[in-house]
Protein backbone atom coordinates (compact mmCIF):
# COMPACT_ATOMS: atom_id res chain seq x y z
CA UNK A 1 0.00 0.00 0.00
CA UNK A 2 1.60 3.42 -1.25
CA UNK A 3 -0.66 6.08 -1.29
CA UNK A 4 1.57 9.07 -1.98
CA UNK A 5 2.24 6.49 -5.21
CA UNK A 6 -1.60 6.32 -5.83
CA UNK A 7 -1.88 10.54 -5.64
CA UNK A 8 0.91 11.08 -7.72
CA UNK A 9 -0.71 8.30 -10.19
CA UNK A 10 -3.86 10.14 -10.40
CA UNK A 11 -2.73 13.49 -10.38
CA UNK A 12 -0.21 12.45 -13.34
CA UNK A 13 -2.94 10.17 -15.46
CA UNK A 14 -6.05 11.99 -14.60
CA UNK A 15 -6.57 15.32 -12.57
CA UNK A 16 -3.71 17.19 -14.61
CA UNK A 17 -4.92 15.90 -18.22
CA UNK A 18 -8.79 16.82 -17.54
CA UNK A 19 -8.12 19.76 -15.85
CA UNK A 20 -5.94 20.99 -18.94
CA UNK A 21 -9.00 19.53 -21.18
CA UNK A 22 -11.87 20.88 -18.81
CA UNK A 23 -10.20 24.48 -19.20
CA UNK A 24 -10.49 24.18 -23.56
CA UNK A 25 -13.98 22.57 -22.99
CA UNK A 26 -15.19 25.77 -20.72
CA UNK A 27 -13.44 28.36 -22.91
CA UNK A 28 -15.08 26.58 -26.04
CA UNK A 29 -18.49 26.36 -24.05
CA UNK A 30 -18.40 30.12 -22.88
CA UNK A 31 -18.40 30.69 -26.05
CA UNK A 32 -21.18 28.32 -27.38
CA UNK A 33 -23.11 29.70 -24.74
CA UNK A 34 -22.91 33.41 -25.12
CA UNK A 35 -24.20 32.81 -28.85
CA UNK A 36 -26.73 31.34 -28.12
CA UNK A 37 -27.77 33.42 -24.67
CA UNK A 38 -27.59 37.12 -27.34
CA UNK A 39 -28.00 35.68 -30.67
CA UNK A 40 -30.83 32.84 -29.61
CA UNK A 41 -29.32 29.96 -31.53
CA UNK A 42 -27.03 26.85 -31.12
CA UNK A 43 -24.43 27.29 -33.36
CA UNK A 44 -23.08 24.37 -34.72
CA UNK A 45 -19.93 26.44 -37.12
CA UNK A 46 -18.49 26.66 -33.15
CA UNK A 47 -16.01 23.63 -33.39
CA UNK A 48 -15.35 25.03 -37.36
CA UNK A 49 -14.79 28.65 -35.81
CA UNK A 50 -12.38 27.02 -33.20
CA UNK A 51 -10.41 25.25 -36.19
CA UNK A 52 -10.45 28.31 -38.23
CA UNK A 53 -8.61 30.48 -35.72
CA UNK A 54 -5.96 27.60 -34.86
CA UNK A 55 -5.15 27.33 -38.46
CA UNK A 56 -5.08 31.05 -39.11
CA UNK A 57 -2.94 31.17 -35.40
CA UNK A 58 -0.97 28.21 -36.89
CA UNK A 59 -0.53 29.50 -40.25
CA UNK A 60 0.50 33.07 -38.37
CA UNK A 61 3.17 30.88 -35.92
CA UNK A 62 4.85 29.36 -38.91
CA UNK A 63 5.19 32.87 -40.16
CA UNK A 64 6.69 34.19 -36.56
CA UNK A 65 9.43 30.86 -36.52
CA UNK A 66 10.66 31.39 -40.16
CA UNK A 67 11.63 35.33 -39.21
CA UNK A 68 13.82 33.84 -36.15
CA UNK A 69 11.17 35.41 -34.27
CA UNK A 70 10.41 33.50 -30.67
CA UNK A 71 8.71 33.65 -27.68
CA UNK A 72 11.64 32.31 -24.96
CA UNK A 73 10.58 29.21 -23.16
CA UNK A 74 6.87 30.06 -24.45
CA UNK A 75 5.40 28.85 -26.98
CA UNK A 76 5.48 31.00 -30.16
CA UNK A 77 1.39 30.27 -31.11
CA UNK A 78 0.86 32.73 -28.08
CA UNK A 79 2.60 35.70 -29.86
CA UNK A 80 0.78 34.62 -32.73
CA UNK A 81 -2.50 34.56 -30.97
CA UNK A 82 -4.26 37.91 -30.87
CA UNK A 83 -3.80 37.80 -34.90
CA UNK A 84 -5.15 35.21 -34.98
CA UNK A 85 -8.04 36.43 -33.06
CA UNK A 86 -8.55 39.33 -35.22
CA UNK A 87 -8.19 37.24 -38.34
CA UNK A 88 -11.29 34.52 -36.61
CA UNK A 89 -13.11 37.83 -35.76
CA UNK A 90 -13.37 39.56 -39.29
CA UNK A 91 -14.53 35.58 -40.68
CA UNK A 92 -17.22 35.36 -37.68
CA UNK A 93 -17.95 39.11 -38.58
CA UNK A 94 -18.07 38.57 -42.16
CA UNK A 95 -20.30 35.52 -41.67
CA UNK A 96 -22.65 37.21 -39.78
CA UNK A 97 -23.32 40.17 -42.25
CA UNK A 98 -23.52 38.19 -45.23
CA UNK A 99 -25.91 35.15 -43.36
CA UNK A 100 -27.14 36.17 -39.76
CA UNK A 101 -27.94 39.29 -40.58
CA UNK A 102 -30.74 38.42 -43.10
CA UNK A 103 -32.64 36.33 -40.66
CA UNK A 104 -32.24 38.67 -37.93
CA UNK A 105 -34.07 41.29 -40.09
CA UNK A 106 -36.45 38.92 -40.66
CA UNK A 107 -36.88 37.93 -37.05
CA UNK A 108 -36.87 34.38 -38.45
CA UNK A 109 -37.08 31.07 -35.71
CA UNK A 110 -34.13 29.66 -33.83
CA UNK A 111 -34.29 26.55 -35.96
CA UNK A 112 -33.85 28.41 -39.57
CA UNK A 113 -30.27 30.08 -37.65
CA UNK A 114 -29.56 26.67 -36.59
CA UNK A 115 -29.31 24.89 -40.22
CA UNK A 116 -28.38 28.23 -41.82
CA UNK A 117 -25.22 27.57 -39.30
CA UNK A 118 -25.04 23.73 -40.06
CA UNK A 119 -24.05 25.53 -43.98
CA UNK A 120 -21.88 28.03 -42.33
CA UNK A 121 -19.96 25.02 -40.79
CA UNK A 122 -19.32 23.31 -43.84
CA UNK A 123 -18.18 26.69 -45.69
CA UNK A 124 -15.66 27.23 -43.04
CA UNK A 125 -14.58 23.95 -42.59
CA UNK A 126 -13.40 23.68 -46.66
CA UNK A 127 -11.70 26.68 -45.69
CA UNK A 128 -9.80 25.69 -42.74
CA UNK A 129 -8.58 22.49 -45.07
CA UNK A 130 -8.01 24.91 -47.78
CA UNK A 131 -5.62 26.55 -45.63
CA UNK A 132 -4.08 23.91 -43.70
CA UNK A 133 -4.91 20.58 -44.84
CA UNK A 134 -6.00 18.08 -42.75
CA UNK A 135 -2.86 16.52 -41.77
CA UNK A 136 -2.05 16.25 -37.84
CA UNK A 137 -0.02 19.33 -37.34
CA UNK A 138 2.24 20.15 -34.24
CA UNK A 139 3.24 23.93 -33.59
CA UNK A 140 4.15 24.03 -30.19
CA UNK A 141 8.10 24.97 -29.26
CA UNK A 142 9.61 26.39 -26.36
CA UNK A 143 10.40 24.21 -23.00
CA UNK A 144 8.11 21.30 -23.27
CA UNK A 145 7.88 20.48 -19.52
CA UNK A 146 7.36 22.91 -15.76
CA UNK A 147 7.98 19.70 -14.03
CA UNK A 148 9.46 16.77 -15.66
CA UNK A 149 8.57 13.18 -14.53
CA UNK A 150 12.53 11.96 -13.83
CA UNK A 151 13.48 14.84 -12.04
CA UNK A 152 10.27 14.79 -10.37
CA UNK A 153 10.82 11.04 -9.01
CA UNK A 154 15.00 12.17 -8.22
CA UNK A 155 13.38 14.87 -6.44
CA UNK A 156 11.13 12.92 -4.29
CA UNK A 157 12.08 8.86 -3.84
CA UNK A 158 8.98 8.28 -5.20
CA UNK A 159 8.17 5.21 -7.67
CA UNK A 160 5.74 7.71 -9.88
CA UNK A 161 6.76 10.37 -11.73
CA UNK A 162 4.87 13.94 -11.92
CA UNK A 163 4.67 14.96 -15.37
CA UNK A 164 3.52 18.66 -16.11
CA UNK A 165 3.74 20.03 -19.49
CA UNK A 166 4.23 23.87 -20.03
CA UNK A 167 1.40 23.27 -22.58
CA UNK A 168 -0.78 22.17 -19.68
CA UNK A 169 0.19 25.29 -17.33
CA UNK A 170 -0.18 27.59 -19.77
CA UNK A 171 -4.06 25.96 -20.71
CA UNK A 172 -5.00 26.98 -17.22
CA UNK A 173 -3.20 30.40 -16.81
CA UNK A 174 -4.83 31.46 -20.36
CA UNK A 175 -8.40 29.91 -19.52
CA UNK A 176 -7.95 31.71 -15.87
CA UNK A 177 -6.95 34.80 -17.54
CA UNK A 178 -10.04 34.97 -20.13
CA UNK A 179 -12.57 33.81 -18.02
CA UNK A 180 -11.76 36.77 -15.50
CA UNK A 181 -11.43 39.30 -17.95
CA UNK A 182 -15.29 37.83 -19.73
CA UNK A 183 -16.43 38.19 -16.08
CA UNK A 184 -15.24 41.50 -15.26
CA UNK A 185 -16.72 42.96 -18.87
CA UNK A 186 -19.76 41.13 -18.67
CA UNK A 187 -20.35 42.42 -14.86
CA UNK A 188 -18.67 45.73 -14.75
CA UNK A 189 -18.71 47.64 -18.40
CA UNK A 190 -21.63 48.89 -19.63
CA UNK A 191 -21.25 47.39 -23.09
CA UNK A 192 -21.12 44.17 -21.11
CA UNK A 193 -24.45 45.04 -19.44
CA UNK A 194 -26.08 46.33 -22.70
CA UNK A 195 -24.79 42.17 -23.48
CA UNK A 196 -26.56 40.70 -20.37
CA UNK A 197 -30.11 42.88 -20.51
CA UNK A 198 -30.11 41.92 -24.23
CA UNK A 199 -29.99 38.33 -23.14
CA UNK A 200 -32.22 38.71 -20.69
CA UNK A 201 -35.01 40.26 -22.29
CA UNK A 202 -34.59 41.44 -25.49
CA UNK A 203 -37.28 43.58 -26.81
CA UNK A 204 -37.10 45.76 -23.69
CA UNK A 205 -33.40 46.21 -24.41
CA UNK A 206 -34.17 47.53 -27.49
CA UNK A 207 -36.75 50.03 -26.24
CA UNK A 208 -33.89 50.98 -23.89
CA UNK A 209 -32.12 52.32 -26.69
CA UNK A 210 -29.17 49.17 -26.75
CA UNK A 211 -27.90 48.92 -30.27
CA UNK A 212 -28.55 45.56 -30.95
CA UNK A 213 -26.21 45.64 -34.17
CA UNK A 214 -23.83 46.89 -31.47
CA UNK A 215 -24.32 43.97 -29.03
CA UNK A 216 -24.33 41.57 -31.82
CA UNK A 217 -20.97 42.20 -33.02
CA UNK A 218 -18.76 42.68 -29.76
CA UNK A 219 -20.77 39.31 -29.11
CA UNK A 220 -18.88 37.93 -32.25
CA UNK A 221 -15.80 39.46 -31.35
CA UNK A 222 -15.73 38.06 -28.28
CA UNK A 223 -16.61 34.84 -29.54
CA UNK A 224 -13.92 34.79 -31.58
CA UNK A 225 -11.85 35.27 -29.02
CA UNK A 226 -12.90 32.82 -27.01
CA UNK A 227 -12.82 30.06 -29.36
CA UNK A 228 -9.30 30.81 -30.81
CA UNK A 229 -8.08 30.57 -27.53
CA UNK A 230 -9.90 27.39 -26.74
CA UNK A 231 -8.79 26.02 -29.80
CA UNK A 232 -5.18 27.06 -29.71
CA UNK A 233 -4.71 25.75 -26.48
CA UNK A 234 -6.44 22.43 -27.38
CA UNK A 235 -4.07 22.51 -30.51
CA UNK A 236 -0.47 23.03 -28.34
CA UNK A 237 -1.78 20.75 -25.65
CA UNK A 238 -2.72 17.96 -28.39
CA UNK A 239 -1.74 18.76 -31.87
CA UNK A 240 -3.85 20.18 -34.46
CA UNK A 241 -6.08 17.99 -36.43
CA UNK A 242 -9.49 19.65 -38.60
CA UNK A 243 -11.60 16.86 -38.18
CA UNK A 244 -10.92 16.37 -34.54
CA UNK A 245 -12.04 19.88 -34.34
CA UNK A 246 -15.26 19.01 -35.95
CA UNK A 247 -15.87 16.14 -33.28
CA UNK A 248 -15.42 18.65 -29.93
CA UNK A 249 -18.67 20.26 -30.95
CA UNK A 250 -19.84 17.29 -29.07
CA UNK A 251 -18.20 17.35 -25.69
CA UNK A 252 -18.34 21.76 -26.05
CA UNK A 253 -22.43 21.69 -26.80
CA UNK A 254 -23.13 19.13 -23.77
CA UNK A 255 -20.63 21.16 -21.21
CA UNK A 256 -22.96 24.32 -22.30
CA UNK A 257 -25.93 22.19 -21.76
CA UNK A 258 -24.67 20.82 -18.94
CA UNK A 259 -24.00 24.02 -17.27
CA UNK A 260 -27.51 25.83 -18.26
CA UNK A 261 -27.29 27.17 -21.92
CA UNK A 262 -27.08 30.86 -21.51
CA UNK A 263 -25.15 31.41 -18.21
CA UNK A 264 -21.61 31.74 -18.48
CA UNK A 265 -20.84 30.24 -15.06
CA UNK A 266 -22.62 27.24 -15.96
CA UNK A 267 -20.73 26.72 -19.20
CA UNK A 268 -17.21 26.69 -17.37
CA UNK A 269 -18.49 24.13 -14.33
CA UNK A 270 -19.88 22.01 -17.50
CA UNK A 271 -16.46 21.85 -18.93
CA UNK A 272 -15.25 20.36 -16.52
CA UNK A 273 -17.99 17.94 -15.26
CA UNK A 274 -17.50 17.00 -19.06
CA UNK A 275 -13.77 16.54 -18.58
CA UNK A 276 -13.48 15.04 -15.97
CA UNK A 277 -16.19 12.67 -16.61
CA UNK A 278 -14.41 11.62 -20.12
CA UNK A 279 -11.01 11.09 -18.61
CA UNK A 280 -12.34 9.15 -15.23
CA UNK A 281 -14.45 6.76 -17.61
CA UNK A 282 -11.74 6.14 -19.51
CA UNK A 283 -8.64 5.86 -17.66
CA UNK A 284 -7.69 2.76 -16.55
CA UNK A 285 -7.39 2.76 -13.30
CA UNK A 286 -5.87 -0.47 -12.25
CA UNK A 287 -2.37 1.59 -11.64
CA UNK A 288 -3.72 3.96 -9.20
CA UNK A 289 -5.63 0.88 -7.17
CA UNK A 290 -2.70 -0.87 -7.13
CA UNK A 291 -0.95 1.18 -4.92
CA UNK A 292 -4.08 2.32 -2.89
CA UNK A 293 -4.57 -1.37 -1.85
CA UNK A 294 -3.04 -4.21 0.09
CA UNK A 295 -0.70 -6.06 -2.63
CA UNK A 296 -2.97 -9.63 -2.86
CA UNK A 297 -6.30 -7.39 -3.19
CA UNK A 298 -5.05 -6.14 -6.43
CA UNK A 299 -7.54 -7.01 -9.41
CA UNK A 300 -5.88 -8.65 -12.28
CA UNK A 301 -8.11 -6.71 -14.78
CA UNK A 302 -7.23 -3.17 -16.14
CA UNK A 303 -10.45 -1.54 -14.12
CA UNK A 304 -11.49 0.72 -17.13
CA UNK A 305 -14.90 1.40 -17.48
CA UNK A 306 -14.47 2.34 -21.34
CA UNK A 307 -12.21 1.99 -23.52
CA UNK A 308 -11.16 5.36 -25.31
CA UNK A 309 -12.86 5.11 -28.33
CA UNK A 310 -16.04 5.54 -26.45
CA UNK A 311 -14.96 9.23 -24.83
CA UNK A 312 -17.63 11.08 -27.00
CA UNK A 313 -20.36 8.18 -25.72
CA UNK A 314 -19.63 10.01 -21.67
CA UNK A 315 -20.81 13.29 -23.09
CA UNK A 316 -23.49 12.30 -24.94
CA UNK A 317 -24.89 10.28 -21.96
CA UNK A 318 -24.32 13.14 -19.64
CA UNK A 319 -26.62 15.12 -21.96
CA UNK A 320 -29.21 13.39 -22.19
CA UNK A 321 -29.21 12.46 -18.33
CA UNK A 322 -29.17 16.56 -17.70
CA UNK A 323 -31.48 16.84 -20.04
CA UNK A 324 -34.13 14.27 -18.87
CA UNK A 325 -33.80 15.45 -14.80
CA UNK A 326 -32.88 18.93 -15.21
CA UNK A 327 -33.76 20.50 -18.37
CA UNK A 328 -32.23 24.06 -17.48
CA UNK A 329 -28.86 22.67 -16.56
CA UNK A 330 -26.86 22.91 -12.81
CA UNK A 331 -26.38 26.02 -13.25
CA UNK A 332 -30.06 27.96 -14.11
CA UNK A 333 -29.99 28.89 -17.90
CA UNK A 334 -32.37 29.27 -20.83
CA UNK A 335 -34.47 26.16 -21.27
CA UNK A 336 -34.13 24.57 -24.56
CA UNK B 1 -46.86 65.50 -32.34
CA UNK B 2 -47.23 61.81 -33.94
CA UNK B 3 -49.43 61.66 -37.49
CA UNK B 4 -50.70 58.17 -38.33
CA UNK B 5 -52.15 58.19 -41.65
CA UNK B 6 -53.46 55.18 -43.01
CA UNK B 7 -51.83 52.43 -41.58
CA UNK B 8 -52.26 49.17 -42.55
CA UNK B 9 -50.93 45.88 -40.70
CA UNK B 10 -51.82 42.81 -42.21
CA UNK B 11 -50.86 39.50 -40.56
CA UNK B 12 -51.66 36.92 -43.43
CA UNK B 13 -55.18 37.41 -44.18
CA UNK B 14 -56.06 38.85 -41.09
CA UNK B 15 -55.79 42.88 -41.09
CA UNK B 16 -55.19 43.83 -37.37
CA UNK B 17 -55.10 47.10 -38.70
CA UNK B 18 -57.39 48.47 -41.37
CA UNK B 19 -56.50 52.11 -42.68
CA UNK B 20 -56.40 53.84 -39.33
CA UNK B 21 -55.30 57.25 -39.03
CA UNK B 22 -55.39 59.63 -35.93
CA UNK B 23 -52.87 62.26 -34.42
CA UNK B 24 -51.56 62.58 -30.68
CA UNK B 25 -51.35 66.52 -30.16
CA UNK B 26 -48.31 67.81 -28.28
CA UNK B 27 -48.61 67.91 -24.58
CA UNK B 28 -51.87 66.09 -24.74
CA UNK B 29 -52.84 62.27 -22.45
CA UNK B 30 -54.60 61.04 -25.38
CA UNK B 31 -56.33 57.78 -24.68
CA UNK B 32 -56.82 54.68 -26.95
CA UNK B 33 -59.93 52.81 -25.90
CA UNK B 34 -61.67 49.71 -27.71
CA UNK B 35 -62.49 46.34 -27.49
CA UNK B 36 -60.37 43.28 -27.72
CA UNK B 37 -58.53 42.63 -30.84
CA UNK B 38 -59.49 46.31 -31.91
CA UNK B 39 -55.67 46.53 -33.05
CA UNK B 40 -54.55 49.04 -30.78
CA UNK B 41 -51.84 46.87 -29.75
CA UNK B 42 -50.69 46.48 -33.03
CA UNK B 43 -51.15 50.24 -33.83
CA UNK B 44 -48.30 50.99 -30.62
CA UNK B 45 -46.26 48.21 -32.16
CA UNK B 46 -46.09 49.67 -35.65
CA UNK B 47 -45.67 53.23 -34.47
CA UNK B 48 -42.76 52.09 -31.79
CA UNK B 49 -40.80 50.04 -34.47
CA UNK B 50 -41.68 46.72 -33.06
CA UNK B 51 -43.29 45.51 -36.54
CA UNK B 52 -43.19 47.14 -40.02
CA UNK B 53 -46.61 48.62 -41.04
CA UNK B 54 -47.98 46.49 -44.47
CA UNK B 55 -48.62 50.24 -45.65
CA UNK B 56 -49.24 53.66 -44.10
CA UNK B 57 -47.26 56.09 -42.92
CA UNK B 58 -45.97 57.52 -39.11
CA UNK B 59 -44.14 61.09 -38.34
CA UNK B 60 -43.51 62.95 -35.40
CA UNK B 61 -43.12 66.75 -35.85
CA UNK B 62 -43.62 66.56 -39.25
CA UNK B 63 -40.61 63.55 -39.58
CA UNK B 64 -41.01 60.47 -40.88
CA UNK B 65 -40.39 57.60 -38.64
CA UNK B 66 -42.23 54.94 -40.52
CA UNK B 67 -40.32 51.50 -39.54
CA UNK B 68 -37.56 52.64 -37.52
CA UNK B 69 -35.87 50.44 -35.15
CA UNK B 70 -36.91 50.65 -31.67
CA UNK B 71 -33.37 52.05 -30.15
CA UNK B 72 -33.46 54.57 -32.92
CA UNK B 73 -37.13 55.69 -31.82
CA UNK B 74 -35.87 55.51 -28.41
CA UNK B 75 -32.87 58.42 -29.49
CA UNK B 76 -35.28 60.63 -30.73
CA UNK B 77 -37.71 60.88 -27.53
CA UNK B 78 -40.36 57.89 -28.16
CA UNK B 79 -40.68 55.73 -25.48
CA UNK B 80 -43.36 52.83 -25.31
CA UNK B 81 -44.27 50.23 -21.95
CA UNK B 82 -45.56 47.05 -22.47
CA UNK B 83 -48.85 45.22 -21.95
CA UNK B 84 -47.70 42.26 -19.97
CA UNK B 85 -44.64 43.89 -17.87
CA UNK B 86 -41.08 43.36 -19.41
CA UNK B 87 -38.15 43.44 -17.20
CA UNK B 88 -34.41 42.38 -17.01
CA UNK B 89 -35.66 40.13 -14.44
CA UNK B 90 -32.05 38.58 -13.43
CA UNK B 91 -30.80 42.40 -12.45
CA UNK B 92 -32.29 44.58 -9.20
CA UNK B 93 -34.67 47.22 -9.96
CA UNK B 94 -31.97 50.21 -10.00
CA UNK B 95 -29.80 48.21 -12.11
CA UNK B 96 -32.84 47.87 -14.55
CA UNK B 97 -33.27 51.45 -14.08
CA UNK B 98 -29.99 52.34 -14.66
CA UNK B 99 -29.80 50.43 -17.73
CA UNK B 100 -31.83 52.52 -19.60
CA UNK B 101 -29.86 56.22 -20.38
CA UNK B 102 -28.21 54.99 -23.62
CA UNK B 103 -25.01 56.18 -24.58
CA UNK B 104 -23.37 56.54 -21.28
CA UNK B 105 -19.62 56.92 -21.10
CA UNK B 106 -19.26 53.21 -19.78
CA UNK B 107 -20.34 52.60 -23.14
CA UNK B 108 -17.19 52.40 -24.63
CA UNK B 109 -14.45 50.12 -23.88
CA UNK B 110 -12.01 52.74 -24.60
CA UNK B 111 -13.65 54.48 -21.56
CA UNK B 112 -14.06 51.38 -20.01
CA UNK B 113 -10.28 50.89 -19.30
CA UNK B 114 -8.94 54.56 -19.54
CA UNK B 115 -11.61 56.93 -17.91
CA UNK B 116 -13.17 55.16 -15.13
CA UNK B 117 -13.22 58.20 -13.34
CA UNK B 118 -16.10 59.94 -15.62
CA UNK B 119 -18.06 56.68 -15.21
CA UNK B 120 -18.32 56.68 -12.07
CA UNK B 121 -19.37 60.12 -11.46
CA UNK B 122 -22.07 59.29 -13.98
CA UNK B 123 -22.99 55.84 -12.58
CA UNK B 124 -23.22 58.40 -9.21
CA UNK B 125 -25.86 60.55 -10.92
CA UNK B 126 -27.69 57.79 -12.78
CA UNK B 127 -28.34 55.81 -9.23
CA UNK B 128 -29.36 59.61 -7.86
CA UNK B 129 -31.76 59.70 -10.55
CA UNK B 130 -33.16 56.20 -10.20
CA UNK B 131 -33.57 56.23 -6.37
CA UNK B 132 -35.61 59.32 -6.93
CA UNK B 133 -37.58 57.93 -9.40
CA UNK B 134 -38.26 54.94 -7.41
CA UNK B 135 -39.25 57.70 -4.84
CA UNK B 136 -41.43 58.86 -6.93
CA UNK B 137 -43.14 55.93 -7.85
CA UNK B 138 -43.03 54.60 -4.05
CA UNK B 139 -41.01 51.64 -4.37
CA UNK B 140 -38.05 52.31 -3.15
CA UNK B 141 -37.99 49.88 -0.30
CA UNK B 142 -37.42 47.17 -3.08
CA UNK B 143 -34.75 48.76 -5.13
CA UNK B 144 -32.64 46.32 -4.42
CA UNK B 145 -34.51 43.24 -5.36
CA UNK B 146 -34.20 41.25 -8.24
CA UNK B 147 -36.69 42.25 -10.94
CA UNK B 148 -38.30 39.40 -11.20
CA UNK B 149 -39.44 38.85 -8.16
CA UNK B 150 -41.34 42.23 -8.38
CA UNK B 151 -45.48 41.86 -8.24
CA UNK B 152 -47.10 42.70 -11.26
CA UNK B 153 -48.08 46.16 -10.30
CA UNK B 154 -44.37 46.41 -9.05
CA UNK B 155 -43.37 45.96 -12.48
CA UNK B 156 -46.04 47.97 -14.04
CA UNK B 157 -44.39 50.85 -11.74
CA UNK B 158 -40.93 50.17 -12.99
CA UNK B 159 -42.14 50.33 -17.00
CA UNK B 160 -43.73 53.83 -15.90
CA UNK B 161 -40.28 54.39 -14.20
CA UNK B 162 -37.82 53.58 -17.28
CA UNK B 163 -39.78 56.06 -19.02
CA UNK B 164 -38.94 58.29 -16.58
CA UNK B 165 -35.36 57.91 -16.76
CA UNK B 166 -34.58 59.98 -19.72
CA UNK B 167 -36.41 62.80 -20.95
CA UNK B 168 -38.95 61.11 -23.27
CA UNK B 169 -41.36 63.30 -25.88
CA UNK B 170 -43.97 60.84 -26.06
CA UNK B 171 -44.24 58.02 -24.07
CA UNK B 172 -46.75 55.23 -25.47
CA UNK B 173 -48.35 52.84 -22.10
CA UNK B 174 -49.92 50.17 -23.25
CA UNK B 175 -52.69 49.06 -20.65
CA UNK B 176 -50.62 50.27 -17.67
CA UNK B 177 -53.47 50.14 -15.32
CA UNK B 178 -54.57 46.35 -15.59
CA UNK B 179 -54.03 44.11 -12.94
CA UNK B 180 -53.18 46.80 -10.60
CA UNK B 181 -55.29 47.40 -7.59
CA UNK B 182 -56.66 50.68 -7.02
CA UNK B 183 -54.74 52.30 -5.03
CA UNK B 184 -51.62 51.91 -7.06
CA UNK B 185 -53.78 53.19 -10.30
CA UNK B 186 -54.46 56.37 -8.29
CA UNK B 187 -50.75 56.57 -8.09
CA UNK B 188 -50.16 55.95 -11.37
CA UNK B 189 -52.75 58.04 -12.83
CA UNK B 190 -51.15 61.00 -10.62
CA UNK B 191 -47.88 60.34 -11.39
CA UNK B 192 -48.66 60.48 -15.42
CA UNK B 193 -50.78 63.92 -14.77
CA UNK B 194 -47.37 65.05 -12.99
CA UNK B 195 -44.87 63.84 -15.86
CA UNK B 196 -47.32 65.62 -18.22
CA UNK B 197 -47.46 69.03 -16.73
CA UNK B 198 -44.29 69.52 -14.87
CA UNK B 199 -41.95 67.69 -18.02
CA UNK B 200 -44.16 68.07 -20.77
CA UNK B 201 -44.30 64.36 -21.74
CA UNK B 202 -46.96 63.61 -24.24
CA UNK B 203 -48.77 60.12 -23.07
CA UNK B 204 -51.06 58.01 -25.17
CA UNK B 205 -52.62 55.50 -23.26
CA UNK B 206 -54.45 52.11 -24.03
CA UNK B 207 -56.77 51.27 -21.13
CA UNK B 208 -59.95 49.55 -20.10
CA UNK B 209 -60.71 51.66 -16.87
CA UNK B 210 -63.51 54.11 -18.09
CA UNK B 211 -63.09 56.14 -14.80
CA UNK B 212 -58.93 56.47 -15.43
CA UNK B 213 -59.49 57.42 -19.11
CA UNK B 214 -62.10 60.42 -17.85
CA UNK B 215 -60.04 61.34 -15.38
CA UNK B 216 -56.76 62.14 -17.15
CA UNK B 217 -57.40 61.84 -20.92
CA UNK B 218 -58.25 64.34 -23.54
CA UNK B 219 -58.95 63.57 -26.23
CA UNK B 220 -60.16 59.97 -26.15
CA UNK B 221 -59.76 57.85 -29.57
CA UNK B 222 -62.00 54.67 -29.87
CA UNK B 223 -60.73 51.97 -32.02
CA UNK B 224 -62.59 49.00 -33.27
CA UNK B 225 -61.36 45.82 -36.36
CA UNK B 226 -58.71 47.57 -37.03
CA UNK B 227 -60.04 51.76 -37.90
CA UNK B 228 -61.07 54.71 -35.81
CA UNK B 229 -64.13 54.62 -34.94
CA UNK B 230 -64.63 58.45 -32.98
CA UNK B 231 -62.23 60.73 -31.33
CA UNK B 232 -63.61 63.28 -28.60
CA UNK B 233 -63.03 64.54 -25.49
CA UNK B 234 -63.77 61.65 -22.58
CA UNK B 235 -67.87 63.14 -22.39
CA UNK B 236 -68.39 62.94 -25.66
CA UNK B 237 -67.40 59.23 -26.29
CA UNK B 238 -69.42 57.89 -23.48
CA UNK B 239 -72.61 59.53 -25.10
CA UNK B 240 -71.69 58.05 -28.93
CA UNK B 241 -74.23 55.56 -30.14
CA UNK B 242 -71.40 53.61 -32.15
CA UNK B 243 -69.02 53.48 -29.48
CA UNK B 244 -71.65 52.56 -26.79
CA UNK B 245 -72.14 49.69 -29.90
CA UNK B 246 -68.95 48.71 -30.39
CA UNK B 247 -67.22 48.73 -27.07
CA UNK B 248 -69.04 50.20 -24.03
CA UNK B 249 -72.12 48.26 -24.12
CA UNK B 250 -75.68 48.57 -23.09
CA UNK B 251 -75.77 47.24 -20.15
CA UNK B 252 -79.21 46.96 -18.58
CA UNK B 253 -81.22 48.44 -21.92
CA UNK B 254 -80.59 45.31 -23.56
CA UNK B 255 -81.91 43.36 -20.70
CA UNK B 256 -85.36 45.51 -20.39
CA UNK B 257 -87.92 43.92 -22.55
CA UNK B 258 -89.19 45.97 -25.07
Amino acid sequence: MDLLNALVTFLNFVFIPAAAYGAQLALGALGATLVYGILRFSNFAHGETMAFGTAATILLTFGLQALGVTFGPLPTALLALPLGIAATALLVLGTDRAVYRFYRVKRAAPVIYVVASLGVMFIMSAITRFLVGVEDIQFTDGARFVINARDFRDWSGLEEGLALRSTQLITLVVAALAVAALFWFLNRTRTGKSMRAFSDNEDLALLSGINPDRVVAVTWIIVAALTTTAGVLYGLDKSFKAFTYFQLLLPIFAAAVVGGLGNPLGAIAGGFVIAFSEVMVTYAWKQVVAYAVPGDWVPAGLLQLMTTEYKFAVSFAILIIVLLFKPTGLFKGQSV
Amino acid sequence: MIEVHDLHKHFGGFHAVDGASLRIRKGSITGLIGPNGAGKTTLFNVIAGRLPPTSGRVTMAGEDITGLPPHALFHKGLLRTFQIAHEFSSMTVRENLMMVPAAQAGESLWNAWFARGRIRQEEAALRRKADEVLDFLTIAHVADERAGNLSGGQKKLLELGRTMMVDARIVFLDEVGAGVNRTLLNTIADAIVRLNRERGYTFCVIEHDMDFISRICDPVIVMAQGKVLAEGSAQEILRNEAVIEAYLGTGLKNKVPA
